[in-house]
């Protein structure tokens, strides 16, 4: 038998076994009313979840992105240094984050996917259990046992359809929302061990940008120096050091660049 | 005739469609049973838009039984298989 008809018959035989066991129809109808609000909650509670979870994946990709410019920068100071190996170390790392960065959005856009999916079926259950509820009360109203059972019947196979439908839209996005779960926490281990420097933590350093700290002010000190150096030999006899026992070096002027300048 | 794509809605697709749709539909069969993901994923999208396109969309606020029912755009094979078990993937 075609795949079609084999899925409509199992659909169709979930919704009689329901309606089999109950004895008043209408006791049916009202119990499935309460089914039917209950799945309501529960698929909107479904798309919040999901929505927490795309969240956290923004968050985390947010923080490799920084990351990655962070990186980018520190190769730019590197080469600005001569330090080709610091910035070439720099990018390798960048490119490593690059992956992640890539399943990250992947995973980013299968929630999103299963977000739409979640809202549009809890707008398609609302709307149904809507209907039921009129036909609900307008089958009570006009009760005949003859007749009812057949409405009923109708009725109540069409609104059962429609949730089995959504509680098997909730059940997919709740597995794939548990698969991400499980990655994102994978990953913010990962940062919150350190292997991906997560640039959110205040003061955290790491080895590359130490190194560029270290240079850099090593370098500030030299050019510092230098341009003392020619201040004072632009202005004739330089002091190579301050004696503290000359009391024209320190206790007058202050700093021995001002002598230089002053000579 | 009612037509369920499941995870978007239903469908009310003229009678003269059949033949065309049971045709598709038996090379979704086809893949499922050779366990074939390729051609199952292409059979089955072939089969999803002969619907979508051949057919009328049923109003959401509608409550009408479908005559047959198709699985999700984008279920994988172990899935198919799954639903049409009795106590498969559909909840209740």
């Amino acid at each position: 038998m075609s795949i079609m008809k084999r899925m409509g018959l199992v659909f169709r035989s979930k919704a009689n076994k329901a309606l089999d066991r109950a004895e008043d129809p209408r006791e049916t109808l009202d119990y499935s009313y309460q089914k039917q609000l209950e799945l309501l909650q529960k698929v909107r509670r479904g798309v919040a979840d999901v929505a927490t979870s795309r969240k956290r994946l923004e968050l985390q990709l947010n923080q490799l992105q920084q990351q990655q410019q962070k990186l980018h920068d520190q190769a730019q100071k590197a080469l600005s240094m001569g330090r080709e190996d610091l910035a070439r170390e720099a990018l390798t790392r960048r490119s490593g984050l690059q992956q992640q960065v890539d399943s990250l959005q992947e995973q980013h856009a299968q929630l999103q996917g299963e977000e739409e999916k979640l809202t549009m079926a809890s707008q398609r259950l609302q709307a149904k259990v809507e209907a039921f509820r009129t036909r609900k009360e307008s089958m009570k109203a006009t009760y005949t046992a003859a007749e009812a059972q057949t409405k009923i019947g109708e009725a109540f196979s069409g609104i059962s359809e429609e949730m089995g439908d959504v509680g098997l839209a909730m059940q997919r996005a709740e597995d794939k929302t548990a698969q991400m779960q499980a990655r994102s926490g994978a990953l913010d281990e990962l940062m919150a061990s350190g292997a991906l420097e997560d640039v959110s933590t205040p003061g955290g350093q790491d080895d590359i940008t130490r190194e560029l700290d270290a240079m850099s002010s090593t370098s500030d000190v030299e050019l510092e120096l230098a341009q003392m150096k020619q201040q004072v030999s632009g202005g004739g006899e330089a002091p190579k050091e301050i004696d503290p026992s000359d009391p024209s070096s320190a206790t007058e002027q202050g700093q021995p660049k001002r002598e230089g300048e002053q000579a | 005739m009612i037509v369920r794509i499941l995870g978007e809605g239903q469908w009310q697709v003229d009678d003269g469609q059949l033949d065309a749709l049971n045709t598709l539909d038996d090379k979704v069969e086809a893949a499922v049973d050779a366990g074939d993901d390729e051609s199952f994923r292409t059979a089955l999208a072939q089969l999803l838009l002969a619907v979508r396109q051949s057919g009328t969309e049923v109003a959401i606020d509608e409550l009408v039984e479908s005559d047959l029912i198709l699985p999700p755009a984008d279920s994988s094979i172990d899935e198919v298989k799954d639903l049409l078990t009795d106590d498969g993937l559909i909840p209740g």
